[in-house]
């Protein structure tokens, strides 16, 4: 029984054909109670707003990197280091954290805990090795002489990569701290939106590096 | 009214009261008089009228600041400020009326104002809404406390590189600006989010998107901006705070790092930040011109997309500010079109506010006057920001004081004298006394005067080729005479604040040996101006569960439909009376957000993080710890005292908590 | 429509196809997008190492990733099944940065000479 609604009236509050709100009777209201006038919880909304908001920090940085890739006076440029092969693999680990993110979702929306505690940790750990790899790759770019002051183009790498590293590692903490709440009995299933969220910030962390991994290691 | 809700905010009562001790740390809050029920708040009242208050306390600094200017600049080869200070001061005074003053005072009006207008019990998150508020205030006091720690930032509020480097700005000053403005952000952010989910989700019932009051609309629009706007600034902050202090090259020339990047990413914030100050102010006078011309707003519809389109073709006309940088003619053609375009929704509004005071019973009390003058005063400002889209002419305006007239006129003749008119209009709401009028109508002339001997010589100064952010000028440019005339005005207007400081102790005094309260809580009638809005519904001064049982709405300007009705030729005829239709305030059954010490904990720790980057790192870890501790505090702490519940019946069953969420939203905040 | 149904179910009233978030798609549904999507990462990857270069290369790398970009969205991040609102709201701040920074980008001739 959906209606065509205007395009400002992203979200009417109950009302009738007429528009006419209707009286809800007492006994009743205490469902009403939980329901937000868009039907949306308010701490998905808010994920949701803030992760538009992410997008243009990500946006300024991938810009500034876009912009000064080429742009060194002394130094290698960062994408004569890249080992593709490499961050290949770990950008594949990270896709693949974002499967095992949805499954956990998927199992607490059973109600089964076990399955959503072995899959919010296999997403911690995915996470981690992404982040080994990352501090390995840094690693290494050190040793081969470009350090994050060596040239423009090396801070604007760093601080791309860097800020979506700690993005990650955030993220890493948010799974284990979902992890111990579960293992305490505090995530019921009636909770399972928690952890959805939390799997939000965690798509998105993914999709950011979807964005890298083309923009940054694989278009020269 | 055909329903009750009553039930919806009730815990069933009785129940005994229980202390939680959450990590051991903090007994939660109970008090809700004295000086721990202000810091542990998370009414959106009182926190509304904490922003005012920290707000007018900037104010006074940046308006001191603003003197400084003035005295230096009243005569040729002034002698006050050395070319240094002069420098500070202005970049000071421009970061301050702006980043602490003008948005803060709009977050005043929001946080009290959206909840009560569209029927809700508080904000969405409201420990987060405290959080803001602390960040925005330890974030300016640590922006300001570079005054006291050597010296205050000096590349002006846009900090251009590369002159904001450090080899131009060797002081610790620009890194105060960078830490104190990445604080705020914070608080912008959050704020952001809060406001939108509140204004989205939390509505009264029947209270669909186009029976909102305009301010509720231009706050949305206001918040959206922010939400996008911010991370822009923040993202241009951390290049430039790794620049200064890790050795970054994003804005060294001799490293190939292009100044045009910060200037292109400062001004993409920069210009939606010009509508973020100006439409709350919008929405302020939206609401009062109608009452005060007893007339429906004239299209309320128009009202609501002009604000909308602003808010999206704010986007496109950043480069304006560049017209002098060498962008290129297509950049140049492209944005100096769409500059021109976006006078047109402007327009809009200014045409529909006349509509509305044509042919109404006006009645020029002080929030009217000052409503007025916006309207006058922002039309001419908005005249000369059209001078500036034509790329050619602005090219020889760039940098004179005709651009420092031109926003002063949009910014001070438009925002503040908003602002000014909803503080006589919301007055009696908030304090539960009027300001008297009389008072007022001085306070509105004198600024009106003051304001246009201010800033209106300038105009002519521009033209005549006066350099902007120069600390003196020579004898014999012909500058001496309106330079003089201008500075004049500066302090007319510090004595029609003045009258306003006086006018608010006086009129308190003397409400207080009417009522014989003596040092005690002032009411006063719900309903002084005749109001159309769901605020108006409530005692003055609003109490602490805003609505004894959320209205349901039927239409826009709910509260003045259920006073009036319409005879059949259109005649007003009052339906009932005022006091019928008011709520009176006596619901003591409603279970309100608990307070908590957590977000002032989270939020003291972030300016040493800032001080830790600058001086030493063991501040940051003090700070680190500070900033840990808060998160997880917060997070162990029920967002619902058991025993004090949400709005939220049966707490903890399904409830969408939000602690773990909002703290996870904000861990990612901090880093950002 | 009658109040009560409207707020008691409101993800039926405003929802997309009547796919609630107590519907979602199945596990099995999830393990396919992966596996498309880890296809999708290795062409990308085949496509760098062709001959390919200049706008030949460019173009379908960036097509595959928006690709990407979406079907995480859509269905990992639920947007296809949740509230159009949220889609919205993500998607105005994505366009948003894409159109002021590629904006901001051409005015300072990054993409002039390729």
């Amino acid at each position: 029984m959906r209606r065509l609604r205007s395009l400002t009236d992203i979200a009417a509050p109950s009302t009738t054909e007429a528009g006419i709100p209707v009286a809800v009777p007492d006994g009743e209201s205490h469902g009403l109670s939980h329901a937000t006038s868009t039907g949306i919880s308010n701490e998905k909304l808010a994920m949701w707003c803030f992760l538009g908001s992410e997008c243009l920090l990500f946006g300024g940085l991938i810009s500034t990197y876009l912009l000064y890739k080429d742009k060194a006076v002394r130094g290698p440029k960062p994408h004569e280091l890249y080992a593709i092969p490499f961050t290949s693999v770990s950008s594949f680990v990270l896709l693949m954290s974002s499967l095992t993110m949805v499954l956990a979702v998927s199992a607490i929306q059973r109600g089964d805990q076990r399955a959503l505690r072995a899959w919010i940790a296999t997403t911690a750990l995915l996470g981690a090795t992404f982040i080994s790899g990352q501090v390995y790759e840094f690693s290494v770019f050190l040793k081969e002489g470009m350090g994050f002051t060596t040239n423009a183009a090396s801070s604007a790498f760093f601080t791309l990569t860097g800020f979506h590293g700690v993005h990650v590692t955030i993220g890493i903490v948010m799974l284990l701290s979902v992890l111990v709440l579960s293992l305490r009995g505090r995530l019921p299933q009636e909770r399972a939106e928690a952890v959805e969220i939390v799997g939000l910030y965690w798509h998105f962390v993914d999709v950011v590096w979807i964005l890298i991994f083309t923009v940054v290691y694989l278009i020269k | 009214m055909s329903t009750t809700d009553a039930a919806l905010p009730a815990l069933p009562s009785g129940e005994p009261p229980r202390t939680t001790r959450p990590g051991g740390v903090f007994a939660r809050p109970q008090t809700d008089t004295g000086w721990r029920s202000w810091v542990t708040t998370v009414d959106h009242k009182k926190l509304g009228i904490m922003y005012g208050t920290a707000a007018l306390f900037f104010f006074v600094i940046g308006g001191g600041e603003a003197l400084l200017i003035r005295i230096q600049l009243a005569t040729p080869n002034g002698k006050l400020l050395s070319a240094d200070l002069y420098n500070q001061v202005f970049t000071m005074h421009g970061t301050t009326m702006i980043f602490l003053v003008v948005m803060p005072i709009g977050a005043a009006f929001m946080n009290y104002l959206i909840p009560l207008q569209i029927g809700a019990r508080d904000v969405a998150f409201p420990r987060l809404n405290a959080f803001g508020f602390w960040c925005f205030l330890f974030g300016g006091v640590m922006l300001n406390s570079s005054w006291l720690l050597g010296h205050a930032p000096d590349g002006g509020w846009f900090n251009y590189a590369p002159n904001s480097g450090v080899i131009f700005s060797p002081t610790h000053g620009i890194d105060f600006w960078n830490m104190g403005l990445l604080i705020t952000g914070i608080a912008s952010l959050t704020g952001a989010i809060n406001l939108i989910v509140t204004v989205l989700n939390m509505r009264a019932p029947g209270m669909t998107m186009m029976k909102m009051p305009v301010f509720t609309w231009m706050a949305l629009v206001t918040q959206f901006l922010l939400l996008f706007a911010i991370p822009v600034l923040t993202s241009a902050q951390f290049l430039l705070m790794f620049d200064r202090l890790f050795g970054a090259n994003f804005f060294k020339t001799a490293q190939g790092g292009d100044p045009l990047l910060w200037e292109h990413l400062f001004w993409i914030f920069g210009h939606p930040e010009v509508y973020i100050m100006i439409l709350p102010a919008f929405g302020v006078v939206s609401e009062i011109i109608p009452v005060f011309a007893r007339k429906p707003l004239f299209g309320y519809p128009f009202m609501v997309f002009s604000g909308i389109a602003i808010g999206f073709m704010g986007w496109g006309v950043w480069a304006h500010h560049m017209f002098a940088s060498g962008i290129g003619p297509i950049s140049v053609a492209a944005f100096s079109m769409s500059t021109m375009f976006i006078a047109v929704p402007t327009g809009v509004k200014i045409l529909n506010w006349l509509a509305t005071m044509w042919g109404g019973k006006l009645k020029f009390s002080s929030p009217m006057l000052f409503s007025i003058g916006l309207v006058t005063m922002f039309t001419i400002g908005g005249l000369s920001g059209v001078t500036h889209a034509v790329a050619p002419a602005d090219t020889q305006q760039t940098d004179t004081y005709y651009i420092v007239a031109h926003f002063h006129y949009v910014l001070f003749g438009g925002a503040l004298f908003g602002f000014v008119g909803g503080w006589y209009f919301w007055w009696p709401k908030a304090f539960g006394y009027a300001l008297n009028d009389t008072l007022g109508k001085v306070h509105f002339w004198l600024m009106l005067i003051g304001f246009n001997l201010t800033f209106g010589p300038m105009h002519i100064l521009g033209l005549q080729g006066m350099p902007r952010r120069t600390y003196t000028y020579k004898n014999g440019y012909g500058f001496n005479f309106w330079n003089m005339v201008s500075t004049i005005g500066a302090f007319v207007i510090t004595v029609s604040f003045l009258v306003l400081a006086y006018n608010i102790l006086a009129s308190r005094r003397k409400a207080r040996k009417a009522q014989g309260v003596g040092t005690g809580r002032l009411t006063m009638a719900a309903d002084p101006w005749d109001g159309r809005s769901l605020e108006w519904m409530l005692p003055s001064p609003t109490p602490a569960h805003n609505f004894d049982e959320v209205p349901v709405v039927r239409s826009l300007d709910e509260f003045w439909h259920r006073k009036y009705g319409e005879e059949e030729d259109g005649r007003l005829v009052r339906i009932a009376a005022t006091e019928d239709v008011v709520q009176k305030g006596t619901n003591t059954d409603v279970h309100l957000p608990s307070p908590s010490y957590w977000p002032i904990v989270l939020a003291f720790g972030l300016p040493f993080i800032g001080y830790g980057l600058i001086y030493s790192l063991w501040f940051a870890v003090l700070g680190g710890i500070c900033v840990v501790g808060g998160i997880y505090g917060w997070v162990m702490e029920p967002s619902v005292d058991p025993d004090a519940g949400h709005h939220d019946p049966e707490p903890g069953a399904t409830e969408p908590e939000p602690s773990g969420e909002a703290a996870a939203d904000e861990e990612a905040a901090l880093v950002d | 429509m009658t109040d009560a149904t409207a707020t008691a179910i409101p993800h039926d009233a405003h929802g997309d196809v009547g796919v609630t978030a107590h519907h979602t798609p199945s596990d099995g549904h999830y393990v396919r997008v992966a596996l498309f999507l880890a296809v999708a990462t290795a062409l990308e990857v085949i496509l760098s190492y062709t001959a390919l270069h200049g706008i030949a290369l460019l173009v379908p790398l960036l097509v595959v990733m928006a690709i990407k970009f979406v079907i995480v969205a859509s269905h990992f991040m639920h947007l296809r099944f949740d509230d159009k609102l949220l889609s919205k709201i993500f998607y105005t701040g994505l366009l948003l940065a894409t159109g002021v920074y590629i904006a901001a980008l051409s005015s300072l001739h990054v993409f002039a000479g390729k």
